[in-house]
């Protein structure tokens, strides 16, 4: 569904992507991590073309993100991004941050989109919140609602760039139990994330990511067991020993 | 000397309309200035460069200007490049229109600037078009952040429009005057005038004050 083919990007001088290249079925869950300033985020922004890149092709649905003619905002309402500041509308409530979207960009009915709204604030746990404005919530709470309002748009895969490194700790569970609910449902997803619990318990496939280069993409077990690159074994040595 | 104030209800009427050219040309050249400022202001941050460079000039061209000139200078001209004549009252208008242009340009682009990146990738990322993301995602939040300093600008506006005088558009000032001259009582029509911008300009910063703490992000 997603595939990525010697992708690279330089900022001026220096190269953010090295030469990149992953491919993500329908119906999988790859979790990228690696260092911080790694290129990890860059990566899943090429994806829906936040990121333009200057070499190589990404086809997301059989359709070129860097391309021409590609109709961008119509590709990118296909695909749902959460963010690590979660970055919800603060000047509208949480039911409109999740309405708006589909009525200006799938064009549903009014009724339509707030239904649609109530259904995954529902599933979320959080419907008493509907009339409530953003700032007004939790961390958890708020990143739950960007992941309603990217759900609403029914989209075909969902990248999470960082989804649970803004949260308290005691928050991150309740996010990650939702991403855990979604990809079970067999929701493809790309996921830049530190929680190897979370890549324990859901991934098909780990990406590890150095100096903007991957520099192993392997099954969980795999990278679980024998990371082959001493550069991954470092890191997961690094994260994994508390 | 004694004071009479009878002069004013004498001619209450007159300083009335005065007050009302005054808040009509304040309220024109707001919208005005508002929606050519925003337009201003976008093709500022344009990526095209001859876009946003004919923008700047613009902009850095009137703010090197007294407003005083702009008016004058408008007044004689636009007779000169239209062919007829036109009122002191359009005439004006039009000055001010492209005079306070240049400093909402300014004000709403710092506006547009203050609205985090992340904004912006956001709703792009969910599919709006970079125009309907401006529409509902940017501005809505950059108007809330910059409505201080647009409410006090109208304020500054709002004062400034007694410049017209030298063109003798009948604002509340000018009227005054002529009422003062007439009636030869200037004291008691200027304090007038004073006490009259005072209150509105007073009470006017308050209720920036309190839309502030409402709309505020």
């Amino acid at each position: 569904m997603i595939e990525m083919t010697h992708v690279s990007k330089w900022y001026g001088n220096f190269r953010v992507l090295d030469d990149c290249s992953l491919t993500i079925q329908k119906g999988e869950v790859v979790v990228i991590c690696g260092p911080s300033g790694s290129g990890k985020s860059t990566l899943i922004k090429c994806m829906n073309g936040l990121e333009m890149f200057q070499e190589g092709k990404v086809l997301v649905d059989g359709i070129s993100v860097g391309a021409k003619g590609t109709n961008l905002p119509q590709l990118r309402s296909r695909i749902g991004m959460v963010f690590q500041n979660f970055e919800l509308f603060p000047h509208m409530t949480v039911q409109k941050n999740i309405a708006l979207p589909q009525i200006k960009i799938l064009n549903r009915s009014r009724a339509e989109a707030e239904a649609r709204a109530e259904q995954l604030l529902d599933r979320m746990g959080l419907n008493v919140q509907a009339q409530k404005f953003p700032a007004q919530l939790s961390g958890g709470q708020q990143q739950r609602v960007a992941i309603a309002r990217a759900l609403a748009m029914d989209p075909m895969a969902m990248l999470f760039d960082e989804p649970t490194s803004a949260l308290d700790p005691e928050m991150i569970n309740e996010v990650l139990d939702v991403m855990v609910s979604l990809a079970q449902e067999g929701m493809t997803m790309a996921v830049v994330t530190h929680e190897m619990g979370f890549a324990r318990r859901v991934a098909n496939r780990i990406v590890f990511m150095d100096k903007g280069a991957i520099v192993e993409d392997a099954a969980k077990d795999e990278f679980f067991g024998t990371p082959r690159s001493d550069r991954a074994q470092l890191f997961l040595s690094k994260i994994l020993q508390h | 000397m004694g004071f009479d104030f009878n002069v004013l209800v004498q001619h209450k009427e007159l300083l009335l309309q005065g007050l009302m050219v005054s808040l009509q040309l304040t309220l024109i050249a707001i919208v005005g200035g508002m929606v050519l400022g925003t337009c201003l202001a976008l093709m500022r941050m344009s990526s095209l460069s001859v876009v946003s460079v004919l923008a700047g000039s613009y902009v850095n061209f009137l703010r090197s200007l007294p407003l005083i000139l702009v008016i004058f200078w408008f007044y004689i001209l636009t007779p000169k490049i239209v062919g007829h004549a036109i009122d002191a009252y359009s005439s004006v208008l039009i000055a001010f229109i492209l005079f306070e242009a240049a400093y909402y340009c300014e004000i709403i682009r710092a506006g547009i600037s203050s609205v985090k990146r992340g904004q912006v990738q956001a709703g792009l990322a969910m599919g709006f078009t970079h125009l309907s993301m401006m529409r509902h995602v940017v501005l809505p939040q950059a108007f809330r952040n910059m409505l201080p300093v647009l409410l006090t600008q109208a304020i500054i506006m709002f004062q400034d429009t007694s410049i017209v005088y030298i063109v003798g558009v009948r604002d509340f000032l000018t009227t005054a005057d002529v009422v003062a001259n007439s009636t030869n009582r200037p004291i008691e029509l200027y304090t007038v005038v004073a006490v009259t911008f005072l209150v509105i300009c007073f009470t006017a910063s308050r209720l920036v004050g309190r839309l502030q703490r409402r709309y505020a992000l």
